[in-house]
């Protein structure tokens, strides 16, 4: 599965590599590098990364967290 | 509802987007979210279908993604007719043509051009064609310099020490290679953050075991005699042995398809109003071409309704989606694109955010926490007003800055902030290089008309 962190949004809460540490690791104290690509057995943890995930910033093949998301405060005109 | 034709347009209008890459990806999956139900061309000059470039100088060099496993997720089927590995090289206004370098011709009832960047080569042809010179901004660059870099090289050499540079030094550091960093100013960073904030990224690279050369330029890169670089000579008169260069010199707008079309586009992209509709040579907005992410230039009320340039990932995004919009959707329906500028960089293990654009500032504030503990947000000012931030290791914070900066709020700022230190409370000068200097680096290129400056002036062509 294809995955993306938007990094604007991110804030390095960390309950991504908490959920699926294959996938998402800090680098540095608040710094996240993750894996653009996961095998499918991989599936579920991602799908609890993205939920967990508490400013929504991973969107994964079929597991968007943009679709249901209300547009942020301040950055719609 | 919507008038007739753009009930049409929705029900079956050909749109053609131009630009197969992150802004031409969610520009496509909008239109669809909208209800476009008509036909959607995809064109890209590279063969692979969308995928994402940041990881390439991040994810990929670390070992944590293989160079040609970056592909974007979909946020829904977009049934396109994709036309990947053939370039647009021209573009005929009146006829509403895309024409192709396979000598296709794709006609469209709404153009969405996103082209956006590709690396600065580096200038002297015969050097860059060395063997072990590259540069990083496709799947293929990345496959080259990841394959190059996994053979154990004796030192990797970088030119330019922008964000992209200062990754790829830091990546290749933590793998554990010999690194040395050239770089024109006194400092990395300096073009996009001013040399206050510079000074730290320099620490960074010196403490990560950079061997950073500030105040130099590449003169010269020799080869040996089967054609693999075996040098770089710098304008201090030292030479430094390497068998891998990276070029990381900014990038170039992907415009020349676009000459003699009779759009406004050239080497600093191609303008656009804040709906994302094209202006052509005349001045005058077009109806039916739209441009979106790195390639388009468009004024922005927050910073004075210059033209703004931004190589940003979130923009990208941001001006995709509005340009989809307001292609299918009447005047009355169309949205303005007023995202705040905002990109991320990692290196050195250090979370480096901006926000606004910090290249305007004329002076920086550290408002919480200190720079020589390299976690800190910076202010900048411009003309009295907070203009922009920086965060070292302290994202938490930024978008109480980024309301600061929509507000207009003054500068210097007077609030007291958890964690503000005594050397915080007075503003230095940000001290950014000239700015007719080149820079580089994913950073905001600020051009056109200020109604508020009175440094141009305009002169009309005698005839």
């Amino acid at each position: 599965m294809r995955i993306v962190v938007d990094l604007n949004r991110c804030q390095g809460y960390a309950q991504c590599a908490f959920l699926a540490p294959e996938v998402f690791t800090l680098h540095g104290e608040e710094s996240l590098v993750y894996a653009p690509w996961a095998g499918d057995e991989h599936r579920e943890k991602v799908a609890r990364a993205v939920a967990a995930c508490p400013v929504r910033a991973i969107t994964a093949d079929g597991l968007d967290a943009d679709e249901e998301r209300p547009a942020p405060a301040g950055r719609e005109a | 509802m919507h008038e007739p034709y753009h009930e049409w347009l929705r029900r079956e209008g050909r749109i053609v987007v131009v630009g197969a890459s992150l802004a031409g990806l969610r520009a496509a999956e909008t239109l669809r979210a909208e209800g476009f139900a008509g036909s959607l061309t995809m064109i890209g000059d590279e063969p692979h279908p969308p995928y994402d470039r940041p990881p390439l100088s991040k994810a990929v060099l670390l070992g944590r993604a293989a160079p040609d496993r970056t592909e974007l997720p979909r946020r829904r089927e977009i049934d396109a007719d994709w036309r990947l590995g053939v370039a647009a090289i021209g573009l005929d206004l009146a006829g509403r043509r895309v024409r192709l370098a396979d000598g296709g011709e794709v006609p469209y009832d709404r153009l969405l051009i996103a082209t956006g960047v590709r690396a600065r080569p580096w200038p002297d042809e015969d050097e860059a064609r060395l063997d072990g010179v590259f540069v990083l901004r496709t799947r293929g660059d990345a496959v080259r310099l990841h394959r190059r870099l996994k053979a154990s090289p004796r030192r990797v050499f970088v030119i330019g020490a922008g964000f992209t540079g200062s990754e790829i030094a830091s990546a290749c550091r933590q793998q554990g290679l010999a690194v040395t960093v050239a770089e024109r100013a006194d400092a990395p960073l300096v073009g996009a953050l001013g040399s206050v904030v510079g000074a730290v990224a320099a620490d960074l690279h010196r403490e990560g075991g950079v061997d950073l050369r500030t105040n130099v330029q590449v003169t010269a890169l020799e080869g040996d005699r089967v054609g693999r670089v075996r040098a770089a000579h710098l304008s201090d008169g030292s030479v430094v042995e390497t068998d891998v260069v990276v070029v990381a010199l900014g990038a170039v707008r992907n415009t020349e398809w676009l000459a003699g079309s009779g759009l406004a586009a050239g080497p600093r992209g191609v303008a656009c109003d804040a709906g994302c509709r094209a202006f052509d040579v005349r001045g005058i907005v077009t109806d039916d071409v739209f441009v979106a992410g790195d390639v388009a230039r468009s004024p922005h009320p927050l910073f004075g309704y210059q033209f703004l340039s931004l190589e940003h990932w979130g923009n990208a995004v941001a001006q995709a989606e509005v340009a989809a919009h307001n292609m299918i959707s009447g005047s009355s329906d169309r949205r303005p694109h007023l995202w705040v500028p905002a990109f991320w960089s990692s290196q050195f293990g250090v979370n480096i955010k901006s926000i606004g654009v910090p290249s305007m500032g004329t002076e920086i504030m550290i408002t919480q926490g200190s720079l020589a503990e390299r976690r800190f947000v910076g202010v900048y000012g411009h003309q009295g007003r907070v203009i922009a931030a920086v965060s070292f290791d302290n994202t938490r914070w930024l978008d109480f800055y980024q309301r600061l900066i929509e507000t207009g709020a003054p500068f210097p700022v007077e609030f007291t902030t958890v964690d503000r230190r005594p050397e915080g409370r007075r503003p230095v000068p940000a001290a950014f290089p000239d700015p007719s200097l080149p820079t580089h680096g994913p950073t905001v290129t600020v051009s056109g008309y200020a109604p508020s400056d009175r440094r141009l002036v305009f002169t009309p062509a005698r005839p």
